[in-house]
């Protein structure tokens, strides 16, 4: 490893190598850098903007910034977590999140993250849009209720399944949405397949498996073990 | 011919090419009046793109329809000069008059009535589209033929010639507007100097973007010009961004209208500096009216070989097609109309890498703005020297103002940059005027202490927005109307903006409604912050701008509609739990709010 490719991060040392972004760095060294739409195995999409950092200074996203000799970058400050609050809380209101009732409870990145930022309330008014719910597909629910547009899923099903499925479209807090890719918006008209990578990506309970909802036990999930700042891994399975 | 014979005809015309889905929505739309699911599909299917892809497309315009609309379709321009010319009650008439409801099409699919943002008819207003299709200077007795003419469904194109007619009112004029230059004299200037001379030339004149940022063009043509185009087309390109959203700007309208072979051959000097045999004017959809006019501009040019292969004799090959918007403010972002050009929704791209170096198509693109584009003709026919004698140091040549608002004179107004903004309001006719709106909503409120300002990118750049808000004029509603539109334009990519955007508006409005306390003062500047450093672009991180200089200029403006001025929240919420204290029996401390939160818990 070339001494020179290094940046700090809080004051710590992490290497990298050159092409890396700041995110992909940080990673690869075990430290966490708040993220919703980043994903280790996809080219960052620097839309949900809980990566935001200092770099020298000023503000960027750690997801899409490469990472440069001697970058004095800033992650966990108050100001930074206080902005990720505040970006946590729009997502809460601007869709529809009920944890309690979500079989996603515990698995959750949203959810994780807003735990591990210690977000109190959801803080602003809530929206309550009305989002549909798509039932259509034998194995699989869509509850676009709790999409925080990630766009994850749309990668995954151009990248890996080589399908197309989704795609996002339409504009502004209203518009903004995943479109499924047939005439009638229902995915059982889709080629989508139950064993497709875009049906286990989705971070927040949009995409769910029919008939797996409780499968592994509340207490048991995967943030119920340890929090998502303990979890940093360059791959998922 | 059929529908279906319709779409394919279309199809067949853009060569079934999905980087052209913008072209082809819009023209399958003008004819068959929306864009159905089956549409959609059956394009798709053409393209050869996935149907989630052309349906995202498709509604992230306004101008797009994915439900039937009316077969009038009416769209008042909702900017605040229009606003203050009256809209809103000539709207509620319209709509009392039709039985209507904005934003609904009546039962009988005849006709629907909502707004729109700003037109780019500021200076000759309140301002509508029908059917796409601008009418300007809307008054009572107007509407109510207009109605007549709706109710007996005669086609617009019927309708009386002089509610179309747009007006230049060009109220001054310097060396742009007053040119003296023959279509080719600057570009066969420019070819007598050859691109690497004509380059610096640009550079030596200290050229800057007009659209606001005053990128110098000189070093933005040579980055385009320095880098190669890549994989199995490479290709150069330039593109005039004539996508003039911002609200209160009109001056590209004008240059357009009158000036288009000045435009026209300021993108062929571009394309000759950095190398492109194509170029892309990118229309914005209000402008529709000027597509006719301006291709036929295009025909005439490529007769006198001033467009086309082998140029006044040269081996330049350079040609230009017109592309139209859809209703999109965010497409003025450089990148974010380059993949509209592209047929996506119009997104702005994670940068870098910049379009000078993977722009259209992944090539190498330099987009300019209209201005920008006319003034280098200047440039290339009396050379730099003689250029940056005009305006300042670091502010060359002149500028167009689209001047509106309260003033006797609306109009353009070309002057030498480091002209005041005293001056202006004097020669326009402004009197008791409060405040300027420098650039629009995403630039500067400018107060009367600041009158003294200079027009300049030293001082105060401006993309050309000049509206003038006399004293009688309430400020706070002037930043509510700005906060209205960018919720309404935010592309929603990013969490900051999308959300953002909104959270202002409706905080806006709840003060607007006198339900409005300090708290909620303290929470706008917060979003301000967080949208300023957090967003994905420009439309973001300045999205909050009005309301930040109205809160520290015009702050009595806000005060007077708030509750109380004491740091106290709107809802109080442990006073709302003393019915259940009541009804449980309790009164320790756990069952009071205050001291039951540890403080600081919350932000
Ligand atoms: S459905 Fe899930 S994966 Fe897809 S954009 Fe929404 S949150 Fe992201
Ligand atoms: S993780 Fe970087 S913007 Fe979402």
């Amino acid at each position: 490893m070339n001494a020179i490719n290094i940046f700090q991060l809080d004051g710590e040392d992490i290497p990298f190598r050159q092409g890396q972004t700041i995110m992909q760095a940080a990673t690869r060294h075990g430290t966490y850098i708040p993220h919703l739409c980043w994903h280790p195995d996809f080219s960052p999409y620097g839309s949900c903007k809980l990566c935001t950092v200092k770099v020298n200074g000023r503000f960027g996203s750690a997801c899409t910034m490469e990472a440069q000799p001697g970058m004095e970058v800033e992650n966990r400050t108050a100001e930074l977590d206080d902005k990720r609050r505040t970006l946590l809380q729009m997502f809460f209101v601007e869709g529809n999140h009920f944890c309690p009732s979500c079989e996603k409870s515990g698995g959750c990145t949203l959810q994780a993250t807003a735990y591990e930022l210690k977000m109190m309330s959801p803080h602003f008014d809530m929206f309550y849009p009305d989002r549909p719910v798509d039932a259509s597909h034998p194995d699989i629910l869509l509850d676009f209720n709790r999409c925080i547009m990630c766009g994850l899923c749309v990668a995954a099903s151009r990248e890996v399944d080589g399908k197309n499925v989704f795609a996002m479209g339409g504009r502004g807090l209203l518009g903004r949405r995943v479109h499924v890719s047939s005439e009638s918006g229902k995915l059982a008209d889709t080629d989508f397949a139950v064993t497709d990578r875009a049906a286990s990506i989705c971070p927040v309970g949009v995409i769910l498996k029919k008939r797996k909802g409780f499968a592994v036990p509340i207490g048991e999930r995967k943030y119920d073990l340890a929090p998502i700042s303990e979890q940093v891994k360059e791959s998922t399975p | 011919m059929s529908d279906t014979d319709k779409i394919d005809a279309v199809l067949d015309r853009h060569r079934r090419d999905g980087t052209r889905l913008m072209q082809i929505l819009r023209e399958i739309q003008e004819q068959i009046g929306w864009l159905s699911p089956a549409t959609l599909t059956r394009v798709a299917a053409a393209v050869g793109w996935p149907r989630a892809e052309v349906s995202g497309t498709a509604s992230f315009y306004s101008f797009f329809h994915k439900r039937p609309r009316g077969r009038y379709c009416v769209l008042w321009s909702d900017n605040i000069t229009d606003r203050m010319l009256g809209n809103a009650d000539l709207m509620d008439a319209m709509c009392k008059k039709l039985w209507l409801e904005p934003g609904r099409v009546s039962e009988d699919g005849l006709v629907s009535v909502n707004t729109t943002s700003c037109t780019g008819m500021c200076d000759q207003g309140p301002a509508l589209l029908v059917n796409y299709r601008a009418v300007t200077r809307m008054t009572q007795a107007r509407l109510g033929e207009m109605v007549g003419l709706i109710r007996n469904e005669t086609p617009v194109a019927e309708w009386p010639a002089e509610w179309f007619e747009v007006e230049d009112n060009i109220r001054r004029k310097d060396i742009l507007l007053a040119h003296d230059l023959v279509p080719g004299q600057a570009l066969s200037a420019a070819l007598e100097r050859g691109p690497e001379e004509m380059l610096a030339e640009i550079k030596a004149a200290r050229l800057r973007g007009r659209g606001g940022a005053g990128f110098s063009t000189g070093l933005k043509w040579e980055a385009c010009r320095n880098a190669a185009g890549s994989g199995d087309n490479p290709a150069h390109y330039v593109v005039c961004n004539a996508d003039e959203g911002e609200p209160g700007t009109f001056k590209d309208r004008v240059l357009l209208t009158s000036y288009a072979d000045l435009v026209f051959e300021g993108m062929s000097i571009a394309g000759l500096v950095v190398g492109a045999s194509s170029g892309l004017l990118y229309l914005r959809g209000e402008y529709r009216y000027l597509l006719e006019p301006l291709e036929s501009a295009l025909a005439t040019r490529r007769e006198a070989n001033l467009l086309g292969k082998n140029i006044l004799g040269s081996d330049f090959e350079f040609d230009i097609e017109i592309h139209l918007g859809a209703g999109a403010y965010i497409c003025g972002e450089e990148s974010a109309l380059i993949e509209s050009l592209e047929g996506k929704p119009g997104r702005p791209r994670i940068r870098p890498p910049f379009p000078v170096t993977n722009g259209y198509l992944g090539q190498p693109t330099t987009v300019n703005n209209v201005e920008t584009l006319a003034a280098s003709c200047l440039i290339a026919a009396h050379g730099s020297e003689w250029y940056a004698q005009h305006g300042t140091e670091k502010s060359t040549g002149t500028k167009l103002l689209s001047v509106s608002g309260d003033c006797e004179r609306p109009g353009i107004y070309e002057y030498p940059y480091g002209v005041t903004v005293r001056q202006v309001l004097e020669d326009c006719g402004a009197t008791d005027s409060q405040a300027v709106q420098n650039s629009g909503p995403s630039g500067v409120c400018v107060a009367e202490a600041e009158f003294g300002r200079r027009i300049s990118f030293e001082d105060l750049p401006t993309a050309g927005a000049f509206m003038i808000f006399d004293e009688t004029r309430d400020m706070f509603e002037v930043a509510r109307n700005f906060a209205h539109f960018f919720a309404h334009e935010s592309c929603g990519f990013c969490t900051p903006c999308r959300v953002g955007t909104t959270l202002v508006r409706n905080m806006m409005d709840k003060i607007a409604r006198q339900h409005g306390s300090p708290y909620d003062i303290d929470e706008l500047f917060k979003l301000h912050r967080l949208m300023q450093g957090a967003s994905h672009c420009g439309l973001g991180n300045s999205a909050c701008n009005p309301v930040f200089d109205t809160l520290n200029k015009f702050r009595p403006a806000y005060e007077r509609r708030l509750q109380s001025l004491d740091y106290e929240p709107a809802f109080d919420l442990d006073a709302a739990l003393s019915q259940a204290r009541q009804m449980t029996g309790r009164d320790d401390a756990a069952a009071h709010l205050a001291t039951h939160l540890p403080n600081g818990a919350e932000t």
